[in-house]
This record gives C-alpha cells, sequence and structure tokens, in this order.
C-alpha cells in the first residue's frame, strides 16, 4: 500500500483510530460525554476528509476497494447519518442505567462496516464489511439486555443473519467456481459473453441474493424486521433501517451495474417479484399494526420495494433515483426513530400508537416534526420524500416498468392509509387534561442534542422537498463520473 | 411577480395566523381575514386593470422561473380570464370561510386558519400554474389541509369521511402523475427538450393509444375531484362532515379544480382522444345529473341532501366540456361560478342552522319562516338559484351549457333537461321542509344577526348580478375559451383529423360556430332572443 492509498482511506481511518482511542477512554475511565464527544468528532473528521476526495475520479485500491465518486457520496451519506444517529443516542442513553461507553465503539465499527461494503469490488471485501456491520449489529441489538424483548430480537439477528451469510458465502463460492474470480470486475468479463446464465452461475447469483436480500428485508426474507425493530433500541433501529441497509443496496447496485445483471431476464424477474412482494406485503401488514416501531418496520420494506423499482430501471437515472430516494428515506427514517426515542422514557421506548394521541396539542413541535416525517413517507409535496418518489416514478416510466410503476402508485395509496392513521393519532382530542408528561425535564444541553438534530432534519426535509437542485446536482456530478 | 405574491401571502399569512395563536386567540381570524382580503383586493385590481374587451391574447400575466432545471420543471404562473374568474371565485369564498368559522370555530382556532389558508393557496396555485409538475404539487398541497380541516373541526363521523376523501382524491391523483410522466417522456423522446412546460407539451403529438392511456390518466384525477357518478361516493361524506367553512371550500373550490383540469388540461392536450371518449363522458354527466337529483330528494340530511345537489349540478359541468363549443363552455365556466356561490351559499346556511339547532336532520325542521323571515329569505333566493330561476346566475349557466351540448348531442340533452325538472322538486322540498310546514321545534330560533348578514348580503347581490348582467364575466372568460377549444376549432389539418374521428357530429358544430366568428363576444341578449 502507498501513501496515496492511505490518503484515499482517510474517513475509514479516521473512524478505526475512534474505535482504537474509544477503548482506550474506556480503559482509563467510563465517561459518557467523552465517548459522544469522541465519536461525534470522529464522523465529522471523517466526513470532512471526504472534502479530498470530492473529485476523485476513480483511484483502485490492489483488488478490494474503489474510491469513486459513488462511493464517496454514500460514504458521506452514510457518515451524516451516523452522526445524527449518534447526536439523538446520547440523550437516549442518558436516561438509562446501563454502561452506555460500549455503545459507541459499536456504532463506530458498523459503520466502517458499511463504509467497506459501498467500496468494495471484491467477493472478500463485500464480505468482510458486511460481518463488521453484522456483528456489531448483534450487540447492539440486544444492547439493553435488562429489557424484555431486547435478547429476543438480538438472537433473531444472530441466528438469521448468520444463516443469510452462510447462503451469501456459498453463493460466491459458486460464482467463484464458474467463473474463477472473485473481483466484480472480473466475473463481468467472465459472464460478459453469456446471453443466458448457467445454471450454476444461476444458482450461486440466487443464494447471493438471498443473503443480500435479508439484509435489506425485502420479502420473503423480511421476518425479522418488525420483531428487530421492535427489540432494539430506538437509535440502533434507525440505524439498521439506514444506513445498515443503504450501504447494502449501495454494494448491490455496485455489483449489477458492473456485471450488467440487468441483461438476464431471470435475474430481473425475481427482482420484479421481490420489489412488488415487498410492496404489497409491506404495506398490508403494516396496516394491521398497532405499534409505530413494528409499523415503521413494515413500511420500511415497503419502501425497500420502491427502492428496487428505481434499480430495475437499470441506468443512470435509476441510480441517481435510488441514491436520492435513500438520502430522503434516510432523513425521514432517522427523523422519525429521532421522535421515538425523544418520548421514549427509562423504562419503555415510546412506541405504542397510544403514546401518541393528542401529540399534536401536547408537544405541537415535537408532533409537527413527525407529521412531516410520515408525511414524508407517504410522498406528499413540501417534503423529501415526495421528490424521492416522483424521481423513482419518473425512472420507472422512462424505462417503461409500467407493472412496477403501477404497483407502486397502488401502494402508495395503501401506504397511506396508516401513515394518515398515525397522524390522525397525534391529531386526536386529549382525552383528559390531567395527563403529565410522564418523564422529568433533561438536562438542558441533553435535550438541545435531540431538539437541534430534528429540527435539522425537519428542515433537511422541507429544503429538499422544496428545492431538490442543490442534491440532484451533487448526484448526478458525483455518480455520472463513475458510473460504467 | 403578481401571480406569485398571491400564493405567497395566503401561505405566510397561515404560518402567521398559527404563530399568533399564542399571543391571543382571536388574532389568528384578523389575520386570516387580513390575508384573504388582500389577496382579493389584489386580484380585483388584476381584473379591473385588465378590462374585459381589449384583451388581445388569452394571458394576462405570466410568471417564470426555473425550479429544478435539471428535469425542466419551472415554477411557472399564468393568469388568462378563467383562472381569473376562478380565483376571484376562491378568494371570494375564502373570505366568507372566515367570517362563518368566526363564532363555529372554538377550539385550535390558529392551527383551523392555518390550514385554511394553505387550502386556499394550493387552490390558487392550481388556478394559475403553467408546470405540470408544480401543477400535482399544488393539487396535493390543497389536499392535506382540506383533510385536517375536514378530520379535527369536522362532525361526529369526521375521521372516515376525511380518510376517504383523502384517499380517493390521492389514488386518482398518482394516476394523474403517472400520466404527468408518461406525457414528459414522450415529449422528451420525441423533441429532445425534457419539460414540464403546459405550453410545451401543448406540442406533443401522440398516437391514438398513448393519447388515450394518458387522458384516462388525467381524467381519473378529475372525474374524482369533479364528481362523477361512480367516483362520487365520498362526496356526500366529506361534505356532510366537514365544518361549514370546509363544506363551503370543498363544494365551491375543490370541485371546481376537477373541471378547471377538465378544460386547460385534457381538452387541449388530447384532442382526438377526448372527441373519442365525448359520448360516454356526457353519458356519464347525464347519469350523474338524474342519478344526484333522486339522491338529493331522498336524503334527510341538509348537509348531505345539498352535497348530492352537487353531484347533480357538475353533471352539467361535464356534458357542457364534452361538447366541445364556446357556447357549452361558456356555461361551464359560470356554472363553476354559480355552482359555487349557490350551493356555498346553502352550505352555509346549513351552518346556520346547525348552530343554532345543533341537527342538520331536515325532519325536525319546520316553520322558521315565522320565526326567522331573513334566513328564509336568503334561503329561497339560493334555493331559487339552484333550481335555475331566470334571472340568478345559474340559469344562464344552465341555459348556455344545454344550448352548447344540444348541439353536439340531442337526446342526452333532453334528458340533461329533465334533470333540471328534478332540481326543481328537491330544491323546493329543502324550503319546504325546513322554512314552511308547522313548527315543530320548541327552542327559539333566533334569525340572521349583523356578521352573518354580512355574509349573506354579497351572495345575494352576486348571484343577482350573474343572474342579470353576466356579461363581464362572459367576456373575461371568452378569450381563454377560444385558446382551450383551438385544437377542436383552430388550423384546417387538425380540424379535419377530429372530423374524421368524431364523425358528422363535430362538422356540425364547427358549422355553429364558423357562423359565430364575425361577432366575437357571445352576447347573451342575442342568446335570449334565439
Amino acid at each position: 500500500m502507498t501513501l496515496t492509498d492511505f490518503q484515499h482511506l482517510m474517513p475509514l481511518l479516521i473512524l478505526t483510530f475512534a474505535v482504537l482511542v474509544s477503548m482506550l477512554v474506556i480503559a482509563v475511565g467510563r465517561n459518557h460525554k467523552i465517548m459522544y464527544v469522541i465519536t461525534a468528532v470522529s464522523f465529522l473528521a471523517a466526513f470532512a476528509s471526504l472534502y479530498d476526495l470530492r473529485d476523485v475520479g476513480r483511484y483502485t485500491i490492489g483488488p478490494l476497494l474503489v474510491i469513486d465518486g459513488f462511493g464517496v457520496f454514500y460514504i458521506g451519506m452514510i457518515l451524516l447519518t451516523a452522526l445524527l444517529i449518534s447526536m439523538l443516542s446520547y440523550a437516549y442513553f442518558e436516561q438509562r442505567e446501563e454502561r452506555k461507553e460500549e455503545y459507541y465503539i459499536l456504532l463506530l465499527l458498523a459503520t466502517i462496516g458499511t463504509c467497506v461494503l459501498v467500496i468494495s469490488t471484491h467477493f472478500a471485501s463485500l464480505f468482510l464489511g458486511l460481518e463488521i456491520l453484522s456483528v456489531s449489529l448483534y450487540a447492539l441489538i440486544a444492547y439493553l439486555r435488562t429489557r424484555e424483548r431486547s435478547d429476543e430480537a438480538g438472537i433473531k439477528y444472530l441466528i438469521l443473519a448468520a444463516f443469510s451469510s452462510a447462503f451469501l458465502l456459498f453463493g460466491m463460492a459458486l460464482v467463484y467456481a464458474s467463473t474463477g474470480t472473485m473481483e466484480f470486475a472480473g466475473i463481468a468479463s467472465a459472464i460478459a459473453s453469456f446471453t443466458e446464465l448457467p445454471l450454476l452461475l444461476l444458482t450461486g447469483f440466487g443464494m447471493m441474493i438471498v443473503g443480500i436480500g435479508f439484509k435489506l428485508s425485502v420479502v420473503p426474507f423480511h421476518m425479522w424486521a418488525p420483531d428487530v425493530y421492535e427489540g432494539a433500541p430506538a437509535p440502533v433501529t434507525a440505524f439498521i433501517a439506514t444506513v445498515s441497509k443503504g450501504g447494502v443496496l449501495g454494494v448491490l447496485i455496485r455489483f449489477f451495474m458492473e456485471v450488467d445483471g440487468f441483461r438476464y431476464p431471470t435475474l430481473v424477474l425475481i427482482f420484479t417479484i421481490v420489489a412488488i412482494a415487498s410492496m404489497l406485503a409491506g404495506n398490508l401488514l403494516a396496516l394491521l399494526q398497532r405499534n409505530v416501531k413494528r409499523i415503521l418496520a413494515y413500511s420500511s420494506i415497503a419502501h425497500l420495494g420502491y427502492l428496487l423499482v428505481a434499480f430495475l430501471a437499470g441506468n443512470e437515472m435509476g441510480v441517481e433515483a435510488v441514491t436520492f430516494y435513500l438520502v430522503a428515506y434516510f432523513i425521514t427514517t432517522v427523523g422519525a426513530f429521532g421522535v421515538v426515542a425523544m418520548l421514549s422514557d427509562k423504562e419503555r421506548d415510546a412506541e405504542q400508537l397510544e403514546d401518541y394521541r393528542a401529540l399534536l396539542w401536547r408537544r405541537p413541535w415535537t408532533a409537527a416534526v413527525f407529521t412531516a416525517m410520515v408525511l414524508s413517507l407517504a410522498g406528499i409535496p413540501l417534503t423529501a420524500g415526495f421528490v424521492g418518489k416522483f424521481y423513482i416514478l419518473a425512472a420507472g416510466v422512462n424505462t417503461q416498468l409500467w407493472l412496477l410503476v403501477v404497483m407502486l402508485a397502488l401502494n402508495s395509496v395503501i401506504g397511506l392509509f396508516y401513515y394518515i392513521r398515525i397522524v390522525a393519532v397525534m391529531f386526536q382530542q386529549p382525552e383528559a387534561e390531567t395527563q403529565v408528561e410522564p418523564r422529568g425535564k433533561l438536562r438542558p444541553s441533553i435535550y438541545v442534542a435531540s431538539v437541534g438534530t430534528l429540527t435539522v432534519l425537519a428542515l433537511l426535509l422541507v429544503y429538499i422537498g422544496v428545492y431538490p437542485s442543490g442534491l440532484l446536482q451533487i448526484i448526478q456530478g458525483l455518480i455520472a463520473t463513475t458510473t460504467p | 411577480m403578481i401571480l406569485v405574491w398571491l400564493i405567497a401571502i395566503l401561505m405566510a399569512g397561515g404560518v402567521l395566523a398559527w404563530i399568533s395563536g399564542k399571543v391571543n386567540r382571536s388574532l389568528p381570524r384578523w389575520i386570516a381575514l387580513g390575508s384573504v382580503l388582500a389577496v382579493f383586493g389584489l386580484t380585483l385590481y388584476l381584473w379591473l386593470s385588465n378590462p374585459a374587451p381589449v384583451l388581445g391574447s388569452a394571458w394576462l400575466v405570466q410568471y417564470n422561473m426555473p425550479w429544478i432545471p435539471q428535469w425542466g420543471i419551472s415554477f411557472s404562473l399564468a393568469l388568462d380570464g378563467l383562472s381569473l374568474l376562478l380565483l376571484l371565485l376562491t378568494f371570494f369564498l375564502g373570505l366568507l370561510s372566515v367570517l362563518i368559522s368566526w363564532r363555529e370555530i372554538q377550539t385550535k382556532v390558529a392551527f383551523f386558519h392555518l390550514n385554511l389558508l394553505w387550502v386556499l393557496a394550493g387552490i390558487a396555485g392550481v388556478f394559475l400554474t403553467m408546470d405540470l409538475f408544480l401543477f400535482y404539487f399544488f393539487w396535493e398541497v390543497m389536499l392535506i389541509p382540506m383533510y385536517f380541516l375536514i378530520g379535527i373541526w369536522g362532525h361526529e363521523n369526521r375521521r372516515y369521511a376525511a380518510a376517504k376523501f383523502f384517499l380517493f382524491t390521492q389514488a386518482s391523483g398518482l394516476l394523474m402523475l403517472l400520466a404527468i410522466l408518461g406525457l414528459y417522456f414522450i415529449h422528451g423522446n420525441q423533441t429532445g427538450l425534457y419539460t414540464f412546460s403546459y405550453f410545451e407539451l401543448l406540442n406533443t403529438t401522440l398516437a391514438p393509444e398513448a393519447a388515450r392511456l394518458l387522458m384516462f390518466g388525467f381524467l381519473a384525477a378529475f372525474l374524482v375531484k369533479l364528481p362523477i357518478v361512480p367516483f362520487h361516493s365520498w362526496l356526500p361524506d366529506a361534505h356532510s362532515q366537514a365544518p361549514t367553512a370546509g363544506s363551503v371550500i370543498l363544494a365551491g373550490l375543490l370541485l371546481k379544480t376537477g373541471a378547471y383540469g377538465l378544460l386547460r388540461f385534457v381538452l387541449p392536450l388530447f384532442p382526438t382522444a377526448t372527441v373519442e371518449f365525448a359520448p360516454w363522458a356526457m353519458l356519464l354527466g347525464v347519469i350523474g345529473i338524474l342519478y344526484g337529483a333522486m339522491l338529493a330528494f331522498s336524503q334527510t340530511d341538509l348537509k348531505r341532501l345539498v352535497a348530492y345537489t352537487s353531484v347533480s349540478h357538475m353533471g352539467f359541468v361535464i356534458l357542457g366540456v364534452f361538447a366541445f363549443n364556446e357556447w357549452a363552455l361558456q356555461g361551464v365556466v359560470m356554472q363553476m361560478i354559480t355552482h359555487g356561490l349557490s350551493t356555498g351559499a346553502l352550505f352555509i346556511i346549513a351552518g346556520f342552522l346547525y348552530e343554532r339547532l345543533h341537527t342538520r336532520d331536515i325532519r325536525q325542521m319546520g316553520g322558521f319562516w315565522s320565526t326567522a323571515p331573513k334566513m328564509g329569505f336568503i334561503c329561497l333566493v339560493f334555493v331559487m338559484a339552484s333550481l335555475g330561476l331566470p334571472g340568478l346566475g345559474n340559469f344562464i349557466a344552465e341555459f348556455l351549457t344545454l344550448v352548447g351540448s344540444w348541439q353536439a348531442n340531442n337526446w342526452l340533452t333532453v334528458f340533461a333537461t329533465i334533470g333540471i325538472v328534478l332540481a326543481t322538486i328537491y330544491s323546493l322540498r329543502i324550503m319546504q321542509k325546513i322554512f314552511l310546514e308547522e313548527h315543530k321545534l320548541k327552542q327559539a330560533l333566533p334569525d340572521l344577526n349583523a356578521r352573518e348578514m354580512l355574509i349573506a348580503i354579497p351572495m345575494v347581490v352576486l348571484i343577482l348580478w350573474l343572474g342579470f348582467y353576466p356579461q363581464p364575466f362572459l367576456d373575461t372568460a371568452q378569450p381563454s375559451i377560444r385558446e382551450q377549444l383551438q385544437a377542436y376549432t383552430g388550423s384546417a389539418p387538425e380540424r379535419e383529423q377530429v372530423a374524421e374521428v368524431a364523425g358528422p357530429e363535430t362538422k356540425t358544430i364547427e358549422v355553429v360556430l364558423g357562423e359565430k366568428k364575425p361577432s366575437p363576444n357571445i352576447h347573451i341578449s342575442k342568446t335570449l332572443n334565439q
């Protein structure tokens, strides 16, 4: 490795360094605030180091990694989201009794894993990134051990994630067996001549799709999502819903664009079925829920279905649409879980629909932010979600995926049902005026951290919804340089 | 720029009203009143400063600013006679909505006015925008506040009604979005210019199959909003459950956005496909007229009754739109205005009664004329307007529509005319059940007070003005109606194309229009002489 290699990997190195420092700091003495500051500063520093890479072109590091505009954008997106989540976590964990310091190490590690994922061009780096992410997540999900459902969620994720990793590995092995390489580019050139995939390769790809599909929690690999969402602490849920899924989607796009998987009708068919099933199952099952975290889990399944529609468009516009939608979805989801985290008390998360009754009249600003987030998920104008959905529809119409596009429109309507229900609950009249806020006031500094984060998110949401040009320019500028 | 102000003042006023609610309970009302008055004044100024007869081109004011240049989306607003009239109606009814809520709305006053002003802003945006993306944007913007208006301040079954309203309009709106996108890409592939600009998209040449599909996408949104009969079931619920101001805005304005969309987008964008679809559309219109009238007759809930009369009256709109001639379209524009006024007034009266009696059930009412003669008189005026009595605005509207549609389709017009008879029956029933018969209620019924008279009198004056001297309105609307009909009457090759598809009827229309050409304005006196 040369010095320039290190320069290009600066964001990852900063995070790794931060992990080591954090561990040493814990060894010296436990202090929640210091840990939080180290984490936040390292995310910021890593993000700042991306500035040098803004017009990197395409820089390959060995066979494993590549730094290009696409990767830089996704890393930036992941780092900022992780930063926001860490800010929400501070207030959330401050009120809890458990040891809180290791949480930040795990958060940093999971973020490193995701960053490796989106810049990997080799099965080995892909798998390494994925496992760093997964192993950190096992611990993160079960972090609040004393809580009722936390162990259940952790074990469930552990078993199913290990299972899916096995599928992924087996799939990789089969692909390796038939192409003789594990590099994306090598695979692409090995199968370039095939018009139809041979059975062995198809099996390999199919098994990889199982593994990837699990991480994305698309139907039929979605069973874990609602339980894990419900059992995990709210900030961790936000992390799973955004960073982890976004990273996996990033590597999926990279792999598919590289090997041009859209040439093979079988693969397209598989993804079409998965997309439609995810949209339908996610939205229909969400209708039956009374638990906000579970509703958000099912809605995220549906949203991954929407994302696959743009992914299936398979051209540059499709990639841009996926990226744009991911940004909108990240903001929205982090915001929504941020509100959940903020309303949670010592014993449990504010997850029942009942907890939100008449929120607008009790805490108007929190309710306004949550309404904005929910409406953005529903794709209502003036929010980023609307522009994102519009972009996806445009990408779909452009490549004439009529079936998928119509399913998306239909599903948006189904989705409205439960989004509207959340909003309606918040707008209900309070039943009795005697209800007192269950939670004592936190220290102002902590309060400011989460209120500030939510405000930033809400402003971003509206800004992107009203004026998407800026973000579009960035996305198009960075991605146009790299799409093969 | 003045057009941007119209929308900006309303939106800013809404936010200001919300914030001011913290300071004082009645401040939001005054802020709302002030901002609606301001935009009403601006629109009146626009109308008076562009006197109708000297209008050269159809477009009076235009404003254009790139918004999302990467996708060819611009913040493009334009005003022509049609939009101008509808804006006047919007802000007039907006003023009334603020005034009627003065006493009725006592909870969450500030939030109510935020929603009210944002609905008005969304509607104004829909009437002004000339960019299809922006159009969809405003189309959605007006829904959310309306949902809250119904869902928070409505009557007993409000949440059901609000959700139903929202889902119907959203689902149909998404189909329109798909059609807009389809049009966008077809135009982009043809010309290499990817844009949502209305004026550019007008020049798209469409294959018949594509035109048909895209037209149905647009029709879905507009026919549900209008509403036309198989898709009308959200309307009675939404109208009857909404607070009075909500009902007035729903009936007076939201329904008009559907009609406006038909005129502005469906007719000029898909000239051949609409001609094919015209007989069916007119048939649906006639079914709506008769069905709405019959259901109106059988209602006992006053607001529901008025809601069904809207279904009936909107049947005339679609009948007129698909007649493709100037007479009918003039009638449609008049119908949009007069229906907004007369139905709005009936909902306001229903609101007055509800405030006093806390019921909307007309079986419990009766004999109010003796105790509340002023209210009775006002109600009489608008009941007569609703049944189409000459001298009141609705007569002009329905007469022009029927004259126009007669030229397009004789038999359907005959059936539509029966609808006017039915209108007489249900309208007189309102009068009889509420104000005549014997007195059933024990409680006192105070007559209209000064504030309520202030609301009612301008409406009476306006409906009389529209009935006796509609010329200024017809003159204002005419250039833009010509513009919308250009594809049907304009250059020769296009006309042949239309005639080819439509067969003999369209030719006769053109003959009639050809005769009319020397005199540019339809004068109502001439109409009456014929």
